[in-house]
């Protein structure tokens, strides 16, 4: 029997608020345990939470950018279990009105775009770090991260295999780090994603028995755990077993996904309205204020490069990924640069030198006019592209303007058309096979000599006079 | 709504994390039964068309700024910490990784 | 006016400490002595803090010495029940889970007080997290009342009820979640004002059931609570729902009359339930205030008989969750040598909890849980949607309500702790003002045959304290009664 897959995910983001969700604590990643805590986040007896206007607005912000509808009228909820990185033995979390619901996203695979549903996005607070390293049978808590607000945004079942799950994750990741509300680093814990993943004939209209998948810590490795898992449970379908509904950890070094023991005997939140707060009402004037401050999100943008400036879809897809750079992009063509020339220079050389030298673009030290500039001198001729890949390198290396470079240097291209012309008689001289292979008919030997002309030139000859001038001096003698 | 059992109050007790012993549960079954049975009055109500009041309060949109506030030192905050390393609270080793 | 200023009330403490009459110090040292002559017997403390009472008298009489504002409440001695987080000495909650527990900031309300000047001499005794009316469910100590050694205080707040009766603080501050100030105050003899939702800040006051929690204080007389009121009251960022509404002066609203005012009496309050004698002292209170010059009406809160059934949902299923978080992982009691996580929980709660907390949670945990949401929760809500409406309804018709505080006077210890249902419905006069979350006050109203203080309620409109203190004040001035002071020492 043919089976397909039927894939829910649930990814919880952690805000970018410089302070937590219900109390003042800094988010700071990087504080050593328990120093970014107070009574509140600790969960102390007599605190009270008080909710972070910030919170709410990057929650619909990002509710917004997924096409969400944004509730008027929502709460806060207790959700209650029991464990040692929750502080108060329950989470506050939302239940049955979250902020925002209801809305799609568009991923891309193999060429073929599909809407993804997403059911809901919904605020509530990170828990505690636990730490089992620290030997003598103990484990630690830190508190560190205890109240750090988190986004859940929960896709409806319409994931039909690993690589349409590792496309949503990617263009969620996309557009939330486009909003600016999240960093969406999965090393560090400010992404989680987890898998609802079940099969069923082809055909069948009802789902099948559903295992969750958690612990993976990467996108390729969300992939690779639903792969396995969609082959664990079509061998079991297939050999007429039931699948067990239950949550399955990804182990990584083994490749495989292992059953969980549950963590309550039974999952009874007893979700009931948290008292502490007040409801959240997000009225049309607040919705709209927040919608003014979106961004132009990557598809609009990305079908917008392609109109506007012609690129191709690849070329597109490649600077719209991060946001910097296609704001970079766009500020190298502001400053007069063409288009596509623009385009291959920032994905190619400079993508390169800022991944070999792990530089975030923000901190490039080729500005976007730079390297406008820097164009400029191709098309005027006066450096060749070939030399303009070193006055690049130099550019990112010293922050210096590219005419700085070419004038120190000594790079500027040679046109004399004397100064050329003698420079290819002697390469024709040097190389009589090959001009003589030319001669006879073999026109693609001129590449070789052209070749010759730029390494005698230490290339500087400026290549479509270099060319021309090869030609006419073979022609003629 | 109705009559509660014991295996009720063993349930409740484990979400509660409450141990009890056999002479408390009988009697809790017996309480709790009284308790809940005089509840039942409630069901003389019609409440369908009534909304629910969360708080007696009729308020909405408090919030703080996102403004980051002085913590409390580290000592401070493990000061009542039953067992600590003076960096984490300390528990017994937790061996269940969800 | 007594030369022993324990006897004296918080204003003319105030006034005598401002006008240089007598030093904070001399006021301090004559509370902490009549505590030492009384407590023995009343039981009304769980920690004396006699050093630094008058480390912050010596404060106030400098300052008043240095010519600088001493504030509203220069000197006034003030105790506190242990569910206020305070800096200095424990937080306990009564609780054995609390034991030795340091909280590592003051409630807002106990900054406030201190701001005022007041000078805090101890901790009382409570219930154990506020759940009970006898104080009987303390794991510290059995509070006596003042009036009879051989009865309880009410509760939850009888420690502090206790304290002021027995002059053993000018005021306390208490917490009343379902009658929790107004019901202790009643039986003995106190004047104790339970706010309107929202007026006072929760910040620092443990919680037990959050939505129907509020902090309010128990004193001599009703200028005492207005005074009290003035300085407790207000907005607070800390706490999401405390009311950013102006809040006024409470005292200058006292006037000795009640001329122009109507005043319900809610038919449902005077039933069979309600002992004769305590009918006839609340009449005759009634009659007293007609005789001010109010106007009397009579007013209907239909859904009262279901007020118990409601609160006991609502509270304990909050309770379930706010005592989650006693766990013996960051603070309190842990039980020793447990082999794990889920085993260090249930000995730590077991050990920790007293019977009416763990009866509590139970029921609040099931009322929440899984398919019962619906049937016990959700229903309450609905319902306490019907109650609040009715106290809207009969303030359509009157400016305050009036009736009992509870249907007897104090009970004997021991009475009752065997049947936690009658316990409960003893509170049926009380419950349904927090469940509408409309401010009442408790005041003395006479004398029972038994010798034990009945209390008067009366409730106001939300936010309208001023009010319910203006009518008390007139029934003050003008009962023609004296109820005296009980014989303690
Ligand atoms: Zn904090």
């Amino acid at each position: 029997m043919e089976y397909e897959a039927v894939i829910g995910m649930e990814v919880h983001v952690e805000l970018n608020t410089d302070s937590k969700v219900f109390c003042g604590c800094s988010t700071d990643f990087d504080a050593p345990p328990n120093t970014n805590v107070c009574p509140v986040c600790l969960g102390m007896p007599g605190v009270l939470p008080v909710i972070n206007r910030m919170a709410v607005e990057y929650s619909v912000a990002a509710g917004l950018a997924l096409g969400c509808t944004i509730s008027r009228w929502s709460k806060m909820d207790r959700k209650n279990y029991f464990y040692p990185d929750l502080a108060k033995n329950y989470q506050i979390s939302q239940y049955d009105l979250p902020l925002t619901y209801d809305g799609s996203l568009e991923i891309e695979v193999d060429g073929v775009r599909k809407r993804i549903g997403i059911t809901r996005a919904h605020l509530e607070e990170d828990t505690a770090r636990n730490t089992h390293s620290l030997g003598g049978g103990v484990s630690g808590v830190d508190f560190n991260r205890s109240g750090v607000a988190l986004l859940e945004i929960v896709s409806e079942p319409d994931i039909r295999s690993a690589a349409e799950a590792f496309a949503y994750l990617t263009a969620l990741k996309q557009i939330l780090q486009y909003l600016g509300v999240s960093d969406c680093n999965m090393e560090e814990g400010s992404l989680r994603a987890e898998a609802n993943i079940s099969l069923r004939p082809v055909g069948a209209t009802e789902f099948g028995t559903k295992t969750e998948v958690k612990n993976v810590a990467s996108f390729s490795g969300t992939q690779r755990a639903i792969e396995y898992e969609i082959a664990r449970q079509r061998a079991i379908l297939e050999e007429g077993g039931a699948v067990l509904q239950e949550t399955r950890g990804w182990d990584a070094d083994r490749g495989v996904t292992v059953s969980q023991r549950s963590k309550e005997s039974a999952h009874d939140y007893r979700y009931f309205p948290e008292p502490d707060l007040v409801p959240l009402a997000v009225d049309e004037a607040w919705e709209a204020t927040i919608r003014e401050t979106l961004p132009e999100l990557p598809q609009a943008r990305r079908d917008r490069f392609m109109e506007q400036y012609g690129l191709p879809a690849y070329d597109t897809g490649v600077l719209t990924a991060d946001r910097a750079m296609a704001d970079y992009f766009e500020a190298v063509v502001e400053a007069g640069a063409e288009p596509k020339q623009a385009g291959n220079w920032v994905m190619g050389d400079l993508q390169k030198l800022l991944a070999d030298g792990d530089v975030p673009i923000g901190e490039c030290r080729v500005e976007p006019d730079g390297l406008a500039a820097m164009i400029g001198l191709i098309d005027k001729g006066v450096i060749s592209g070939k030399i303009a890949k070193d006055v690049l390198a130099e550019m990112f290396a010293t922050g210096k303007a590219p005419g700085t470079v070419v004038e120190q240097r000594g790079l500027v291209q040679i046109s004399d058309a004397d100064e050329l012309a003698e420079v290819a008689r002697a390469v024709i001289e040097a190389n009589p096979g090959p001009a003589g292979d030319y001669r006879g008919g073999k026109k693609n030997a001129l590449g070789f000599l052209v070749g010759q002309m730029m390494k005698a030139t230490k290339g500087k000859a400026n290549p479509k006079l270099a060319n021309e001038l090869l030609q006419h001096e073979l022609e003629k003698g | 709504m109705g009559k509660i059992t014991k295996q009720d109050v063993e349930y409740v007790s484990g979400l509660a994390h409450l141990t009890l012993d056999e002479e408390t549960k009988e009697r809790l079954v017996g309480e709790l039964s009284e308790i809940l049975g005089y509840m039942e009055k409630l069901n003389e109500l019609d409440t369908s068309n009534i909304e629910p009041t969360m708080h007696a309060l009729e308020m909405t949109n408090v919030y703080r700024e996102d403004k980051v506030q002085p913590s409390l030192d580290r000592e401070t905050a493990l000061m009542n910490a039953p067992d600590s390393d003076g960096e984490y609270f300390l528990v017994p080793k937790i061996l269940d990784t969800e | 006016m007594s030369a022993e200023s324990y006897a004296w009330t918080a204003h003319e403490i105030r006034d005598a400490v401002t006008s240089g009459a007598v030093s904070a110090r001399a006021v301090a040292e004559s509370y902490l002595a009549r505590i030492e002559a009384c407590d023995q017997k009343v039981q009304a403390y769980v920690d004396v803090w006699a050093e630094s009472a008058l480390a912050q008298a010596d404060a106030v009489d400098a300052r008043l010495a240095r010519g600088e504002d001493v504030g509203p409440l220069a000197g006034v001695p003030v105790g506190l029940k242990d569910l206020f987080c305070t800096k200095q000495g424990f937080t306990t909650c009564c609780s054995k889970i609390l034991k030795g527990y340091r909280s590592p900031f003051d409630a807002t309300v106990v900054e406030r007080l201190a701001d005022a000047g007041a000078v805090f001499l101890g901790k009382l005794n409570m219930d154990e997290f506020a759940m009970g009316s006898s104080t009987e469910n303390s794991a510290v100590q059995v509070t006596r009342n003042p009036w009879n050694l051989a009865c309880v205080p009410g509760g939850s707040s009888g420690g502090s009820a206790a304290a002021v009766a027995a002059d053993e603080c000018a005021f306390a501050l208490g917490s009343d979640t379902g009658g929790s100030i107004r019901q202790p105050a009643a039986c003995c003899g106190c004047v104790g004002l339970k706010p309107t939702y929202g007026r006072v800040s929760r910040y620092g006051l443990v919680a037990f059931a959050s939505s129907l929690d509020q902090v309010g204080p128990l004193t001599k007389d009703v200028e005492d609570c207005a005074l009290a009121m003035n300085v407790l009251s207000g907005r607070d960022e800390r706490d999401s729902t405390s009311a950013d509404l102006p809040v006024g002066d409470f005292t200058a609203a006292l006037r000795p009359d009640a001329k122009g005012l109507r005043i319900g009496l809610p038919k449902e309050y005077f039933t069979d339930a309600l002992g004769a004698d305590m009918r006839e002292k609340i009449e005759a209170a009634v009659s007293a205030l007609e005789g001010q010059g109010a106007e009397v009406v009579e007013v209907s809160l239909p859904h009262t008989e279901y007020a118990v059934a409601v609160y006991y949902i609502i509270c304990t299923a909050e309770a379930s969750a706010n005592l989650a978080r006693f766990d013996g992982v960051r603070y309190g009691h842990r039980a020793a040598a447990a082999a794990d996580v889920e085993e260090l929980y249930r000995r730590t709660k077991t050990e920790g909890f007293g019977p009416e907390v763990q009866r509590r949670i139970l029921l609040g945990t099931y009322v929440l849980s899984s398919g019962y949401y619906d049937a016990y929760y959700s229903k309450a809500q609905r319902v306490r949607s019907l109650i609040r409406k009715d106290f809207l309804d009969a303030f359509e018709q009157c400016d305050v309500i009036v009736g009992p505080t509870s249907p007897t006077p104090a009970f004997r210890l021991g009475e009752k702790t065997a049947d936690p249902l009658e316990m409960y419905l003893s509170d049926i006069y009380t419950i349904s003002i927090n469940l509408a979350g409309i401010p009442a006050m408790s005041m003395p109203c006479g004398l029972t045959e038994s010798g034990l203080p009945a209390g008067l309620q009366i409730m106001g409109k939300p936010f309208d304290e001023a009010t319910i203190l203006r009518v008390g004040y007139a029934y003050e001035q003008n009962r023609g009664l004296d109820m005296g002071r009980p014989a303690v020492a």
